[in-house]
């Protein structure tokens, strides 16, 4: 089945059943501004919580001096790593990281000091007036040196965060035909709209409730318990309205400084960062330095690739390794190739820490492997579909870890769609400023604008992979309540924008035939949900809450089968009726569950990945894989540079729809993503110092800057995935931004080996 | 912090002189980032927006028989775009650059001059027709400061301590006038470089400014000298034969020249000063284009 974005009514007046668009909870709170997202909480009595962080990429602190802080009327609490109760170092995969940094500090904007104040701004001026003695030591700030020899260590016992070596087939094979190049990809910010909050409010039994915008509460939890030095019963988290997130929440921010605050000062504590300290304040996307060749038969045929990977890891591990694991054991793209062997490298620098980002790895990985798609196309004289269909994955083949890819792999059918999608009109004299490169800038008439088309395809795995116990954890229970039956889904899985809660509805409504499902507000008091990242909270926490909706089910047949003396296998519930096979119906479901409530939790797991093999890379590390392609049609004015994205179109498949305007609002927003690192989105980094922190000169897409979109959608289910579904999220995030370069490089004929290309790369000057 | 309100604009004057530490705020779209941003903390901001002849514009006789706009400091934006399109057409195209919709209905062209970034849109046009700042003091009265003395440096400019910006006199358009400005996004964006030309066939003149390329906003003296020239030399004023090519280019090459531009995380010196050329190039020939098809001044 294919939907065009636009053309499937949504459906308010549908049962809101899986595979229908009923609308979001959350939707008309947001668009109306009522919205309550965590920098508006509020707790009367509260004190306001600020950071004092370092000005130095790298600096051992001699001393710090708090007499200044401490004497500003209004201050209640001024706290450094000497009050850090537990051990001072979190980390999502590696403890690494300071709370409060104690001997060292490693980047710019690494938290020193905690204050506490009845007003922000008092908080803030007695925060400057902390004195750290620091002595400034060399830092490592170009990663491609960060493991040489004489380089300053930011760890022990070095720089390496990982290496990972892949190899297969003959890696030493020749072909006839071989190109080759140098990638650079910057550092992209999530930039999500809603900066870093949270509220903690001290408890009478000595634990800590906060109030936090995450994505993964009980990862969360579990650092901060080890940080505060408390068990799981005492640090009780729970989901604040979350503004976006896209990887940059997976890393703790206010969490244990908040609590440390308010345990300290027995006073709820809020903290909320601004937009400048937002850009200190979370992980980015790596930027990465990338080398790839192929080889091939003088048809294109692939017959071997060869690629280096480095990756910027910034100042702490973060999820740098699992990022190499991505680019690594994906980074060649949806291809087939026999002999293979590639280098993916994260290391330690003074840079700003990286870690998640929506693509995970796969992003930079596509901007080399597409561009030197197109480079091999030109070199056996194929047109750039036909490369990519030639070597294009299918279902059955084995990827380059030999993970045979077990369900749809339509590499081939994905392109054909967007190639066949109709092109925009070309442009016309006279066209509005806004529809030309430049916009009402006013630069062009329609002088120096050329167009160009680019393609790229991509495939990304789905949920956490190599051996990780990934798992979602959901609690579902029915009962009436005012005559009419109830259902609530109890799940802990982080609603961050993208629709889950609605999904969760959608899924209770179908498994249990009841019209009112109420979603209980996300908390610690659950099992975990797993991680809201690598597009797997529809499959994994969708997983669990149809498992918990069936455990229900369960116990209502059964219960509605002793009353009526018949088979539980020949009942079913539907709108509140139970029914028998020809679906007559039997009882009300109010007569079943009377006044009880039925309530069941289920775990679920999707099926083990594995480890790869340290020498070889070889293993079965992914569960799932999705596909998308992109085709970009820009107008570029070659004389100044300036870009026009006239259409961004796309093909994906996605298994099953849930929710099928989420799905392609998923895809509108993950190629708007894609394509503004292509062309605008960088963290500007000089020796270790960012020099744009701010939405005036980080610059994300506007409006005028996102073409109206054709979205292709496709549903070939995925066997061993809950109702099939395959995740969304990420893959149009990958194939977007290469298929824009490709583009913008065909309407200016020049090699553009950067992202994003900027005005100068397009000019040379 | 205090907040004046004058209700007009003697009492705004007074209000100056009286709080040396009060700041002005017509729009905040500055201001308000400056504050936020705790890059300024003054004792007072003393509002504009009450002063209704701040916010209006008339017509009235200029200097040389021409007619001339006053624009009140506090018009903001959109009214620009929506009521002056006609006879102030580079101001115009300017302020639809500016920021978003949100942006223009707030920001003003007195803010702009208040701020005097480099990187200020209004600034390019008020240099390219000419245009005189009027300022006022409740000591002194008021002055007049051609566009061309009012930017001293990198967001400094004349108007003294204890002075308000009442108007903006521009002379109403004798020519045809235009502007363009680069960003690396289609809309609200700064400046990477911007560029605005004014031809006065009237005085056989060509005006010019230049944004986001120097310390200060500047015009082009030796490009506007040379066209003039050269459309002189060649009887293009009265014949409005065609602008060659070449000519246009040694314009956009001359108006480069004239800058001095900086690199920084917006934009490369060489880039700014590449992009003038083109602008200049181009927007000339369009202006020139205009020029050869108004037909209803040449007859
Ligand atoms: C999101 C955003 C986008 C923007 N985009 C652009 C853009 O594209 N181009 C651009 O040029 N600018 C842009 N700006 C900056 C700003 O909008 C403009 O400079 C605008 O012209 C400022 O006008 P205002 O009335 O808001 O000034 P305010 O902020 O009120 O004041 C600015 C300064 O001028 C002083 N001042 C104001 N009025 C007077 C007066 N009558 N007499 C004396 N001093 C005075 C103030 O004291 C202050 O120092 C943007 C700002 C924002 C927030």
């Amino acid at each position: 089945m294919s939907t065009e974005a636009g053309t499937r009514t949504t459906a308010t007046s549908s049962p809101g059943r899986v595979g229908d668009s009923p609308l979001r909870p959350d939707g008309t709170l947001k668009v109306t501004g009522e919205f309550a997202y965590a920098s508006d909480l509020w707790h009367d009595d509260m004190v306001w919580g600020v950071t004092l962080r370092s000005p130095h990429p790298h600096a051992r602190i001699r001393g710090i001096d708090l007499t200044g802080a401490l004497t500003v009327p209004g201050v209640t609490a001024v706290l450094t790593a000497d009050d850090v109760p537990g051990e001072n170092a979190v980390g999502l995969e590696h403890a690494d990281q300071p709370v409060l940094a104690s001997e060292f500090v490693r980047y710019e904007g690494e938290p020193v000091a905690l204050v506490a104040a009845d007003h922000p701004e008092t908080a803030r001026r007695a925060a400057a007036r902390i004195r750290v003695d620091y002595e400034v030591l060399p830092a490592v700030t170009d990663p491609r040196r960060a493991m040489d020899e004489d380089a300053p260590a930011v760890h022990r016992p070095g720089n390496l965060v990982r290496h990972l070596r892949l190899r297969r087939g003959d890696p030493s094979v020749t072909a006839p035909v071989v190109v080759s190049l140098d990638v650079e990809v910057g550092m992209q910010d999530q930039a999500f709209l809603g900066p870093e909050s949270g509220l903690a409010v001290p408890a009478e039994d000595g634990g800590v409730d906060l109030y936090v915008a995450t994505q993964w509460l009980h990862v969360d939890q579990r650092q901060m318990c080890l940080a505060l030095g408390m068990p799981a019963d005492k640090v009780r988290l729970h989901l604040a309205g979350v503004g976006g997130a896209f990887g940059g929440r997976e890393d703790l921010s206010v969490h244990v400084h908040a609590c440390l605050l308010a345990l300290r000062t027995g006073r709820p504590v809020k903290m909320s960062y601004g937009r400048e300290e937002s850009f200190f304040g979370h992980v980015h996307r790596h930027p990465a330095w990338l080398t790839y060749e192929f080889g091939a038969e003088r048809d294109g045929t692939l017959v071997y690739a060869r690629a280096t990977v480095l990756l910027d890891g910034g100042a702490y591990a973060s999820s740098t390794a699992a990022v190499v694991g991505n680019a690594g054991t994906l980074g060649l793209g949806p291809y087939r190739i026999p002999n293979v062997a590639v280098d993916a490298y994260g290391v330690f620098t003074n840079n700003p820490p990286c870690g998640a980002m929506r693509g995970f790895g796969c992003v930079q990985a596509a901007f080399a492997h597409e561009a030197l798609m197109d480079e091999l196309a030109d070199a056996v004289e194929l047109d750039r579909v036909a490369i990519r269909q030639l070597n294009g994955m299918r279902e059955g083949d084995r990827n380059i870890t030999g993970q045979v890819i077990d369900s749809a792999a339509p590499v081939a059918e994905l392109l054909q769609i967007v190639s066949e999608l109709p092109l925009p009109p070309a442009r016309e004299d006279g066209a509005d400023l806004r529809s030309l490169p430049g916009s009402v800038g006013n630069t062009t008439h329609g002088e120096g604008v050329v167009r160009g088309i680019g393609y790229a395809v991509t495939y990304k795995n789905v949920a956490f992979s190599e051996g990780f116990d990934d798992y979602s954890t959901a609690r579902v229970r029915l009962e009436m309540t005012g005559g009419e039956a109830v259902a609530t889904v109890h799940t802990a899985a982080a609603e961050v924008g993208q629709g889950l809660i609605t999904v969760e509805q959608q899924i209770c409504r179908t498994e249990l035939g009841v019209e009112r499902v109420v979603v209980h507000p996300k908390d610690t008091t659950v099992g975990s949900g797993g991680s809201t990242s690598a597009s797997r909270q529809t499959y994994v926490t969708g997983g669990a809450v149809q498992a918990a909706c069936a455990a229900v089910r369960t116990v209502v047949l059964e219960r509605a089968a002793r009353i009526l003396d018949r088979a539980a296998a020949d009942l079913r519930l539907d709108g509140e009726k139970i029914v028998g096979a020809s679906g007559e119906v039997l009882t009300g479901l109010s007569d079943v569950l009377g006044e009880d409530a039925v309530e069941e939790t289920a775990e679920y797991r999707h099926r083990p990945t594995h480890a790869i093999d340290p020498q070889t890379g070889q293993g079965d590390a992914h569960v799932q894989f999705a596909f998308s392609a992109h085709r970009a049609v820009v107008d570029v004015d070659v004389e100044l540079g300036l870009v026009k994205v006239v259409a961004l179109d796309t093909a994906q498949d996605v298994g099953r729809a849930i929710n099928p305007d989420a799905v392609v609002g998923q895809i509108h927003g993950g190629s708007a993503q894609g394509m503004g690192l292509a062309l605008m989105e960088e963290i500007v980094v000089t020796d270790g110092h960012v020099r744009n922190p701010s939405f005036t000169d980080y610059l994300i897409p506007t409006i005028l800057d996102m073409p109206p979109m054709q979205v292709k959608v496709l549903e070939y289910a995925d066997p061993h995935a809950p109702y099939g579904v395959r995740g969304v999220g990420e893959p149009p995030t990958i194939s977007s931004g290469p298929a824009v370069a490709a583009a913008v490089r065909a309407a200016c004929g020049k090699p553009l080996r950067r992202v994003p290309i900027r005005p100068e790369h397009i000019t040379g000057t | 912090m205090d907040f004046l309100q004058p209700r007009s604009w003697a009492d705004a004057l007074a209000a100056r002189a009286e709080r040396p530490d009060a700041v002005p705020i017509a729009g905040g779209t500055d201001l308000m980032v400056d504050l936020n941003f705790d890059r300024r903390r003054p004792g007072a901001l003393l509002d504009l927006g009450r002063v209704a002849e701040l916010r209006e514009w008339s017509v009235g006789d200029g200097a040389g028989g021409g007619r001339t706009v006053r624009l009140g400091a506090g018009v903001p934006y959109a009214r620009i775009v929506d009521e002056l399109g006609d006879r102030l057409p580079g101001l115009a195209m300017a302020a639809r650059t500016v920021g978003s919709p949100q942006i223009r209905v707030r920001g003003t062209v007195g803010g702009n001059l208040g701020s005097a970034s480099p990187a200020g849109d209004a600034h390019p046009p008020l240099l390219a027709v000419g245009a005189v700042i009027e300022v006022e003091s409740a000591a002194r009265g008021a002055r007049r400061i051609p566009a061309a003395d009012f930017y001293t440096g990198v967001k400094r400019s004349a108007l003294a301590e204890d002075e308000l910006i009442a108007a903006v006199l521009l002379p109403e358009a004798a020519g045809p006038q235009q502007f363009c400005k680069v960003g690396t996004r289609n809309a609200m964006v700064i400046a990477v470089s911007a560029f605005a030309c004014a031809l006065h066939p009237d005085r056989k003149a060509v005006g010019t400014g230049i944004g986001s390329a120097a310390p200060t906003p500047r015009r082009a003296p030796e490009a506007e000298e040379f066209l003039a020239g050269e459309l002189d030399s060649a009887g293009l004023w009265d014949s409005r034969g065609e602008l060659p090519e070449t000519l246009a280019r040694a314009f956009g090459e001359r108006v480069a020249a004239a800058a001095s531009p900086i690199d920084d995380v917006r934009g490369s010196a060489a880039y700014r000063r590449h992009s003038l050329s083109v602008m200049a190039r181009r927007s000339v020939l369009w202006a020139w284009t205009q020029y050869q098809h108004d037909l209803r001044k040449a007859a």
